[in-house]
C-alpha cells in the first residue's frame, strides 16, 4: 500500500466538500450564531451553578471555565469531520453504495471517516481557543515547553477517544441499519464532558470512567491546564486512547464481514 | 411504530440528561440556596424527563427531508394539511414512548425510594394537558420554521439556533427558579418556560401558578397558530416542485 497517496487524495477530499458546503452561506451564518448561543448558554448554566457556591466538586469557576473551552473545541471538531461523515456512513450501508467504496484501492475507514467536512465547525473550534486563551490569562497559567507538549498529547488522545466512539456507533449500522438514536444517546452522554467529573456522585464518575470514557475526553486535559494532573492519568488516558483507536479498527474490520449490500 | 421498539427505547434514554443535572445539583448541594429540597428537586427533574419525553417535536427534519426528495408535492393535493400526517406521526411515537419512559422511572425510583409521589388526580390531568400544550407550542413553532423550507432548503440549521434558548432556558437543565432576577423579568413572557418548567412544576407538586402558566400556554398557540397559517398560504404560492 503506498502511504503517499493518501495527503493527495485528502486535499481532494477537502476541495470536493469545502466547495459543496460553501454552496450554503446563510448556513455556515446561522451555524457561527448557534455555537455562540450555545457557549453562552452553557456559560449560563455554569453560573447558575455557581451563584451561591464557591467551587463545584474542588472547582472554581475560571477554572471549570476551561472545561467549557475544551468541550468547545472538541465539539468543533465533532461537528467538522466526525459527524458529517459518520452520519453518511449509515446512508451508505442504507442505499447500499458502500459497495463503491470498498472497491476503491483505498483503505475504506480512510474514506469514510475523512471524506466530508463542514467548515462551520471550524468557526466553533476557534471560538472554543479563544475562550481557552481567555482561561489561560484569567488562570495566570504560565505557558511552557513541557506544559505545551501534554496538553498536546492529552487532546490528541481524546480526540481518538472521541473518534473511535463516534465510529464504534455508526460501525454498528451494519446490523442495525438506523443508528440515529444511537448517535442521540452518545450525544446525550458526552454533554457530560461540559462538566468536571468530580462534581457527579461516586457511581456516575464510575460509570463516566469505565464503559463510557468521557472522564477522559475533557477532565484530564483541563487539569493538565491547570497544573493538577499527575502522570498515571494521562499515561491512562493514552493507554485508553490507543485502546479504542485499536478496537475501533478491528471492530471496522470484524463488521465488515458482515456486509451484505443492499437487498442482497 | 412498534417496528422500532429498540430505536424509541434509545430515544427515550437519550433525554436522561435531566438526571445528570439533578446528580450535579443535590451532590454539590446547590438547591439549599433556592429553597427547594431534594426530594423535590428530584421529582421536579423526574418530572421534567417526562414532559420532555412527551412534548419532544421533529417536524421540521421530516418535512425537510420530504420537501428535498420531492415528496412534498402528492402531499399537496390531498385535500389535508400534511402537518396532520406528521402531527399523527408524533401522537403515535409518544404513545409507543410511554412504557419506556416508565421503565427509566421505574429505575428512578429504585435508585431514589424515597421520591416516590403519587400526584392527585386532578393535578395529574391538569399537566397532560399543560404537557399536550407544550407539546402543540413547539409543535409550531417547529412548523413555522419548517414553513422556510418553501424559502431556504436547509431550515433545520434554523431550528437547532432555536434550540439553543429552549434548552437553556426551558428548565430542563436547570428550574426557572434558581435563574438569576435579572434572566426571570423577562423570561416568562417568551414562550420558553411553559415547555417543560411549568408542566414539571405542575406535575411534581412544586410551586406554580396553574391558572398563569396555562393561560400563557394557550396565548402563545393563540399567537402561532394564525402565524402558521399565514406562512404556510404564503409557502405554498411560492412552492414550485423539484425540477420544475
Amino acid at each position: 500500500m503506498n502511504l503517499r497517496k493518501y495527503p493527495t487524495v485528502y486535499k481532494k477530499f477537502l476541495h470536493t466538500s469545502l466547495a459543496s458546503e460553501l454552496e450554503y452561506k446563510t448556513n455556515i451564518l446561522i451555524d457561527l450564531i448557534t455555537a455562540i448561543l450555545s457557549l453562552v448558554g452553557s456559560i449560563f448554566l455554569l453560573s447558575i451553578f455557581f451563584q451561591n457556591n464557591g467551587s463545584i466538586g474542588g472547582w472554581k469557576f475560571e477554572q471549570a471555565l476551561i472545561i467549557q473551552a475544551i468541550y468547545t473545541i472538541l465539539n468543533g471538531i465533532t461537528n467538522t469531520w466526525f459527524n458529517p461523515n459518520l452520519t453518511e456512513i449509515v446512508k451508505h450501508i442504507r442505499e447500499g453504495t458502500l459497495d463503491f467504496v470498498l472497491l476503491k484501492p483505498i483503505d475504506s475507514q480512510f474514506f469514510i471517516s475523512l471524506k466530508k467536512i463542514n467548515p462551520s465547525g471550524f468557526l466553533e473550534i476557534m471560538l472554543g481557543f479563544l475562550l481557552l486563551f481567555f482561561c489561560i490569562k484569567i488562570n495566570q497559567i504560565n505557558l511552557n515547553l513541557s506544559f505545551l507538549t501534554l496538553s498536546f498529547i492529552t487532546i490528541s488522545c481524546s480526540i481518538c477517544i472521541l473518534y473511535s466512539l463516534w465510529f464504534f456507533i455508526s460501525t454498528t449500522t451494519i446490523w442495525f441499519v438506523k443508528t440515529w438514536n444511537a448517535i442521540e444517546v452518545l450525544r446525550s452522554f458526552l454533554y457530560v464532558g461540559r462538566f468536571p467529573l468530580n462534581s457527579f456522585s461516586f457511581s456516575l464518575r464510575i460509570f463516566f470512567s469505565v464503559f463510557i470514557p468521557i472522564a477522559f475526553i475533557t477532565t484530564i486535559p483541563s487539569e493538565v491546564f491547570l497544573g493538577l494532573s499527575v502522570l498515571w492519568k494521562i499515561l491512562l488516558e493514552v493507554i485508553v486512547a490507543t485502546v479504542f483507536l485499536i478496537t475501533s479498527r478491528k471492530f471496522w474490520l470484524f463488521a465488515l464481514k458482515f456486509y451484505s449490500s443492499a437487498s442482497s | 411504530m412498534l417496528e422500532y421498539r429498540v430505536e424509541i427505547a434509545l430515544w427515550a434514554i437519550s433525554g436522561i440528561i435531566p438526571f445528570f443535572m439533578l446528580n450535579i445539583w443535590t451532590n454539590n448541594n446547590l438547591n439549599e440556596s433556592i429553597n427547594i429540597s431534594d426530594i423535590m428537586l428530584s421529582r421536579y427533574f423526574l418530572c421534567a424527563f417526562f414532559v420532555r419525553q412527551f412534548s419532544v417535536v421533529w417536524v421540521v427534519f421530516s418535512f425537510e427531508e420530504d420537501s428535498l426528495m420531492g415528496k412534498v408535492s402528492p402531499y399537496l393535493i390531498q385535500p389535508l394539511n400534511p402537518f396532520f400526517r406528521y402531527f399523527a406521526q408524533h401522537i403515535a411515537e409518544q404513545i409507543t414512548r410511554f412504557p419506556f419512559a416508565l421503565i427509566i422511572a421505574f429505575f428512578f425510583f429504585i435508585f431514589n425510594p424515597e421520591s416516590i409521589w403519587i400526584p392527585n388526580l386532578g393535578i395529574l390531568l391538569l399537566s397532560l394537558v399543560s404537557t399536550f400544550l407544550s407539546f402543540l407550542i413547539q409543535f409550531l413553532i417547529q412548523s413555522i420554521v419548517a414553513c422556510l423550507c418553501f424559502w431556504t432548503e436547509k431550515a433545520s440549521s434554523i431550528e437547532r439556533l432555536l434550540f439553543i434558548p429552549t434548552l437553556f432556558l426551558s428548565g430542563l437543565l436547570a428550574p426557572v427558579v434558581s435563574f438569576p432576577a435579572y434572566v426571570k423579568s423577562w423570561i416568562y413572557l417568551t414562550p420558553f418556560p411553559y415547555l417543560i418548567d411549568f408542566p414539571a412544576n405542575l406535575l411534581s407538586g412544586n410551586e406554580t401558578n396553574i391558572s398563569g402558566g396555562l393561560s400563557m400556554q394557550i396565548l402563545w398557540i393563540f399567537l402561532l397558530f394564525p402565524l402558521f397559517k399565514k406562512i404556510w398560504s404564503e409557502g405554498t404560492k411560492k412552492y414550485t416542485a423539484m425540477g420544475s
